[in-house]
């Protein structure tokens, strides 16, 4: 595996262990921290690996080399210093990778449409996992792409759905949206042609966005 | 600003973290004082940035005004968005990015030395 330069803003809880994990891949990590005693911390328990400073000040990343990172990963708990952080990466160094973490989750969205490669916010990752655990809702996320702002949806076709009897080709799917998969009890699940039909209890694998996620949902679900 | 263009007979809202901040508006004050985080994409469409014509971003922290600002250029579409930035590097990158900004450490700057350098 290729080694890669990793540089990480913020060492608390989230940048130690992601160091941790980092170094042990064998990957190069330096973190950023402005707090002097917090890097001291790293530095006794990780070897030199920590640089005290602003990690959204161009001179602090510029000395922590960051033309030659492969990724830059946002880790604080303030959503604008991790976006200013992960913009001044991408655009002022041409950092090839940047992932921002995001504490209020409707930034989740609007990082991405903001240039961050990947977004992740805890409140979401939980609230994805109670969808598919404990399934409330018939539409559940399967997974975000990162660097994009598509996703991987299920939903479950009811007795109640305005879909039931029709084909994909009949119903009027925004054009962002691909029906990947038809799962049928007792059958294989398969690839659908445009004149595939619907049928109660069909579990559906849509690959989406995030804008037309709810006209999926009205199409298939109502 | 905010009395300078409510006086101007423009319709303004500030939005400020801290209801003490409002202490400075003058009494004759006939815009929107609203308590509220300007990052965050829910509060800024209750101050009613869909309709907006104009938003300034002018907090004590240059990453809370990039980030209000760009949320009001880049996802609300506001016609017209100004943003303060401090730090001159910073501002210099934002600029190079379509966002109007300006730097009061710079201008400050050259004043004081266009001052000094005629004695």
């Amino acid at each position: 595996m290729k080694s890669l330069y990793i540089v990480i803003v913020g060492g608390g809880n989230i940048g130690y262990y992601l160091s941790k994990a980092l170094l042990n891949q064998g990957h190069e990590v330096l973190i950023i921290e402005r707090d002097v005693r917090k890097c001291e911390r790293l530095e006794d328990e990780l070897g030199s690996c920590c640089m005290r400073g602003d990690g959204c000040e161009t001179v602090v990343l510029n000395e922590a080399g960051l033309s030659r990172a492969d990724a830059l990963i946002a880790t604080t708990s303030q959503d604008e210093d991790n976006l200013v952080s992960c913009q001044v990466a991408k655009h002022r160094f041409k950092v090839p990778r940047t992932i921002a973490l995001v504490n209020n989750p409707n930034n989740d969205a609007i990082f991405r449409k903001l240039g961050i490669d990947a977004t992740i916010s805890v409140t979401n990752t939980i609230l994805e996992h109670v969808e598919q655990e404990i399934p409330a809702h018939p539409l559940i996320h399967l997974l975000t792409m990162s660097g994009h702002m598509e996703e991987v949806v299920e939903l479950l076709i009811t007795k109640e759905s305005p879909a039931v009897g029709k084909s994909i080709g009949q119903l009027k799917l925004p054009q962002d949206t691909t029906i990947a998969l038809i799962m049928r009890e007792g059958e294989r699940p398969k690839i659908p042609s445009p004149d595939a039909v619907f049928k109660e209890n069909d579990r559906i694998i849509a690959l989406t966005t995030l804008d037309s996620e709810k006209i999926l949902e009205k199409i298939l679900l109502s | 600003m905010a009395a300078m263009f409510d006086a101007a007979g423009h319709k303004v809202t500030v939005l400020d973290l801290d209801a003490y901040s409002f202490r400075r508006l003058p009494p004759t004050f006939s815009g929107t004082a609203l308590i509220g985080n300007g990052t965050d994409e829910e509060m800024l469409r209750k101050a009613g940035i869909e309709d907006a014509s104009a938003f300034i971003a002018l907090t004590q922290g240059d990453n809370r005004n990039v980030m209000a600002a760009q949320i009001a250029k880049h996802i609300f579409k506001v016609p017209r968005v100004i943003c303060r930035i401090y730090d001159p590097l910073r501002k210099d990158i934002y600029e190079h990015l379509g966002l109007e900004s300006i730097s009061p450490t710079e201008v400050f700057a050259d004043l004081l030395f266009n001052r000094l350098e005629k004695i």
